[in-house]
């Protein structure tokens, strides 16, 4: 067990977890998952969020096992691993704001930055404008970072603290193997209080337990591994560091190689799945996206994976995309392949406005 | 005597052990400078650093599932 611990955390940790993932997303979508969305933290979260009826797209809505493997695969692995710490404290209400608004930036673009490497490999070149919108976004946070912002210090919290989201997620898992009804309204529609899409890519999905032992394997590397999307780039801006940026190349270039040999790299800006082709709001979005990110201190699969270790901060910030992607169908914030929302580009404004706001007032409180 | 720099990094979010580790050494020309960190995830990106500045380093565990880095150069 200590040689495996060793080798995932080395350098070839992230590139391992990299790896792993871009062969396992495109096998997802082989057996079923949406196209380019073998894997997709904000977009598997809205899926949530609409099967909770948080939001009333049916087109969207499904408990995805992919991110319950996540947090329960990442709890296995600190268990084991004496990682398992519970702790908050720091600025939870901010990490919920800034999980709300890293959704809204993500759905303008319709994928998190998993999704947008993802993408990219799989041929949608809309995710170049996305990757370089989250690029933009990590930069300005890293500026926020180097004026000394933080979000101040977690501390230790009692055990019991640590399990609530993995018992949540045990909870999902269980209502979507029951998939409680309590019947249909006058208009025959069904009313809840679980909803699964019967079209679109809600409808769409890989076999319960293959999902979920995908998210279990990737959730266990992850959490090793510290592998995070966004900090692969905030790390090679701010400290020259390519430990983490190994890890998405090496997933980049596995999901092309596994799109190619799977039949399904298809190049272009139109027709592609689940995208919007507005270079301008792919860009904004995922500015806005990456800017809370970083704020946060990692992308949308490192805050699942930390919420395995006990940190009830990540989980606060995990409740607030669920939370948010509701929002983002009701207040019509969330791009389709049609194109931009209506409130799309404005609540990408107020998102950016809100973070620099975040950004230049967050400081460590002094004692 | 030696001139020792302190860091307490117990609970601060990514980046900011690392980062706010490389501001400490980025003013030094060598001494020994003691980090406190309390996840395995910021002891391995100070040790990180550490390495790649040319510093030498030992980790000595501390109550409260902490640890102190010690960089020497």
């Amino acid at each position: 067990m200590s040689l495996i611990w060793r080798f995932l955390t080395s350098r070839w940790g992230p590139v391992v977890t990299g790896l792993a993932v871009g062969v396992l997303a495109p096998v997802l979508v082989r057996m079923g998952n949406p196209g380019n969305m073998g894997v997709c933290v904000v977009c598997f979260n809205r899926d949530i969020a609409g099967a909770l009826g948080l939001h009333r797209a049916s087109l969207v809505q499904y408990i995805r096992p992919e991110i319950i493997g996540f947090v329960l695969g990442a709890l296995v692995a600190a268990l084991l691993f004496r990682e398992f710490k519970p702790r908050t404290g720091s600025a939870p209400l901010v990490r919920f704001l800034l999980g709300i608004f890293a959704v809204f930036g993500a759905l303008v673009f319709l994928g998190c930055p998993w999704r947008a490497y993802l993408r990219l490999a799989g041929g949608d070149w809309n995710a170049i404008f996305g990757i370089f919108g989250l690029v933009a976004g990590i930069g300005l946070g890293v500026v926020f970072l180097r004026l000394g912002f933080s979000l101040g210090r977690s501390r230790p919290a009692p055990g019991a603290l640590g399990w609530v989201m993995p018992a949540i997620m045990v909870v999902l898992f269980v209502l979507l193997l029951a998939g409680p009804q309590f019947g249909r309204d006058a208009a025959g529609n069904p009313a809840g209080p679980i909803f699964f899409s019967e079209k679109g890519p809600g409808s769409q999905h890989a076999p319960i337990f293959i999902s979920l032992a995908a998210g279990l394997f990737i959730g266990f590397l992850a959490q090793r591994s510290r592998f995070c999307t966004v900090g692969a780039v905030r790390d090679m801006i701010l400290l020259r560091d390519t430990h983490l940026l190994n890890g998405v190349l090496a997933l980049i270039a596995a999901a092309f190689i596994t799109n190619l040999a799977l039949g399904q790299f298809h190049a272009g800006f139109e027709n592609q799945p689940v995208a919007q082709t507005n270079g301008w709001w792919n860009f904004g979005g995922m500015a806005l996206a990456g800017l809370a990110f970083t704020l946060a201190g990692g992308c949308p699969g490192r805050q699942l994976f930390l919420t395995g270790e006990g940190d009830g901060d990540a989980a606060v910030f995990v409740s607030g995309m669920i939370v948010g992607a509701g929002f983002a169908h009701s207040f019509t914030i969330a791009s389709s392949p049609a194109g931009v929302a209506a409130y799309g580009p404005v609540t990408v404004i107020a998102g950016l406005i809100l973070c620099i706001v975040f950004g230049l007032t967050m400081r460590e409180a002094k004692r | 005597m030696e001139n020792i720099k302190m860091l307490d990094a117990r609970g601060l979010s990514c980046p900011q052990p690392a980062m706010l580790t490389r501001q400490v050494l980025q003013g030094l020309a060598g001494g020994r400078v003691e980090v406190l960190v309390d996840s395995g995830t910021a002891r391995e990106n100070v040790s990180r650093l550490a390495a790649k500045s040319g510093w030498k380093l030992s980790v000595e565990s501390q109550p409260g599932d902490s640890f102190r880095l010690v960089l020497t150069k």
